[in-house]
């Protein structure tokens, strides 16, 4: 069947039967349609889900509703100038996608960034990380009908973004970072803002853990559900919490620590179970140990410039556009025609809220990238997804989804 | 009776005030405008998001910024209940076809309120993937602009609207 623009897609089952199972076509198990439009599939998944009566026999995730091009609209961009829609991949974390991407390009390049950088960076990003725990933590409860967890998850979550707003003029997409460091230093007030933040924190998530932990409702929704072996989590390349929630010790972090995450002293949290209670569990303690992380950076905050003096990276200071004509010609070459990293190619990763965030940049030596590509760990914990829920019963499917906390713009790009 | 700006009170152009000073138009009109008052006091969106601005509109729902100061806390996961869909984040071409339909299905009366750049005009996605612009699939009624929008610019999106339904301008759904 030919597909015309402008109409929904229409299946018969003729055309689904590689994906589902024999007794599909016998009739004996029902196909259900979930999404793209769907309250819990957290943006705009879809599923084809095969039901035994409740118990569900296979699911197949249809993606790619939000696609977006982001990865072919790199190649018609400079350097710099990429680093705004790194925001928009996984939009609940632009930190660490920030964060990847301009590594990348250092690491490409050679560039040293200075340490009190490298601080601020490991500050927001662990701030990032609280921020998007606590959208995954109010949606993954709303979706499990506890909806008071929400409403405290969001009040606090605004504490981060006003930090965010302060730093950078936006509440969501920062675009914060820059090649070789930051886009400028940390306005006054931010360690009193993020030590406030620090102070007030550690209660709050006891009180969710509280909220939820002795809510039977909620033990009876989270245990023993969607269970993943750690050899299967493996051989799927799940990563991130979803990963830990299964004990296998894998912390970008700690495996190849980069931004000096090596300075500071933090637990990788483990489950054991591997099931939905676990990976919650995980996230959780993955909060308070954000707010360790926090806390020795800020006391260790060095003074120092805040973005490398290399000139090949970044432009001129302003002020020196008033009396230089060399750095003038700099400044505008620098925003016009951009930076050209050697030929070759480079692969960074980082811990981002949900796993394993890399990102490949092929270079040709011009001022853009001949190919980018996002290791999104969204769309590869996805692939679990259908482990997780063969086997359980349908309700059970919003709460494994949750568990996984995807964000369909990485699963899409 | 008798306040200015009460919009029960039609003046027609060079209408003499009568002894009670004023001029009660037909019933038909105040009803509408009874409709109207109701229509803006309970909206109920469509639980629907599609990428980065449904993170800002469900902070504009919690605690925070509480729409529901506004009436409308329900957000309603069905297109047949809601009247009032907020189209958060950039549409693809995959999705288009979807967001149609479930335009399609929400009954009348029914709003749309562009939200953010991407939704308004493709935003910074000037590329193959996505709709440039929601207005390019169905009607929309009111713009915000913004990447995202602030929860206050939603805010002032939707009472844009609300003002726009008082004063009887007909939503673009006829189109």
């Amino acid at each position: 069947m030919a597909i015309r623009e402008g109409e929904v897609q229409e299946f018969t089952l003729e055309q689904l039967k590689h994906l589902v199972s024999e007794r599909a076509l016998r009739g004996e198990t029902i196909l259900l349609n979930m999404g793209p439009q769907h309250p819990s599939t957290h943006g705009v998944l879809r599923l084809l889900v095969e039901l035994d009566g409740e118990t569900i026999v296979s699911v197949v995730p249809d993606i790619g509703y939000l696609h977006t091009g982001i990865e072919k609209h790199c190649e018609h961009r400079t350097y710099t100038k990429i680093i705004p829609l790194t925001d928009r991949i996984d939009y609940l974390s632009p930190m660490s996608n920030n964060l990847a991407y301009v590594m990348a390009v250092e690491k490409l390049m050679g560039v040293e960034v200075p340490l009190r950088a490298q601080y601020i960076r490991v500050i927001l990003t662990e701030l990032q990380r609280i921020a998007s725990h606590l959208v995954w933590l109010g949606t993954h409860a709303l979706d499990i009908a506890a909806m008071s967890v929400f409403l405290y998850c969001f009040r606090e979550r605004e504490m981060i973004l006003d930090i965010f707003e302060m730093v950078s003029g936006q509440r969501m997409m920062v675009s914060y970072f820059r090649v070789g460091g930051l886009w400028r230093d940390v306005p006054e007030g931010f360690e009193e803002a993020v030590r406030a933040f620090l102070k007030l924190m550690p209660a709050r998530i006891n009180e969710y853990e509280r909220l939820l932990k002795k809510n039977p409702l909620w033990l009876r929704r989270t245990k023993g559900v969607g269970v993943i072996s750690p050899e299967d989590a493996i051989a799927w390349g799940v990563t991130g919490p979803s990963l830990r929630g299964s004990g296998v010790n894998y912390d970008v972090r700690k495996a190849q620590p980069y931004s000096s995450y090596d300075h500071f002293e933090f637990d990788v949290p483990l489950g054991e179970n591997g099931d939905v209670y676990d990976r919650f569990m995980v996230r959780i303690e993955e909060m308070r140990q954000s707010l360790r992380i926090i806390d020795q950076a800020l006391r260790r905050l060095p003074k120092g410039p805040y973005i490398t003096p290399d000139r090949k990276v970044t432009p001129p200071p302003k002020e020196e556009l008033a009396w230089s004509m060399e750095a003038l010609i700099h400044h505008f070459k620098f925003w016009t025609e951009g930076f050209s990293p050697p030929p070759g190619e480079v692969y960074h990763a980082v811990e981002s809220p949900r796993g394993e965030f890399g990102v490949y940049i092929n270079s040709d030596g011009s001022p853009r990238p001949r190919r980018v590509h996002f290791r999104a760990p969204s769309f590869v914990n996805l692939q679990a997804l259908p482990i997780m829920a063969k086997g359980s019963l349908v309700a059970d499917l919003v709460a494994i989804i949750g568990s996984i906390d995807i964000v369909l713009g990485e699963v899409d790009r | 009776m008798g306040t200015v700006g009460n919009p029960m009170i039609a003046m027609a152009p060079g209408q003499k005030t009568g002894e009670l000073g004023v001029a009660v138009t037909t019933l038909e009109e105040a009803l509408e405008w009874v409709a109207a008052w109701g229509r803006t006091r309970a909206m109920w969106p469509l639980l629907f998001g599609l990428a980065c601005c449904a993170i800002e509109m469900m902070a504009t729902q919690a605690s925070h910024y509480d729409l529901s100061r506004f009436g409308m806390e329900i957000m309603r996961a069905s297109p047949r209940q809601a009247d009032l869909m907020i189209v958060a984040g950039r549409v693809s071409r995959k999705m288009a076809p979807v967001v149609r339909r479930l335009y399609d299905q929400m009954t009348e009366p029914k709003w749309v309120i562009a939200m953010g750049d991407c939704a308004s005009t493709g935003g910074v996605f000037n590329n193959y993937a996505i709709v440039q612009g929601v207005d390019e699939i169905i009607p929309v009624d009111v713009y915000v602009s913004g990447c995202p929008p602030r929860p206050e610019g939603l805010i002032e999106g939707i009472l844009l609207l609300h003002e726009k339904i008082r004063k009887g301008t007909r939503s673009g759904s006829s189109r």
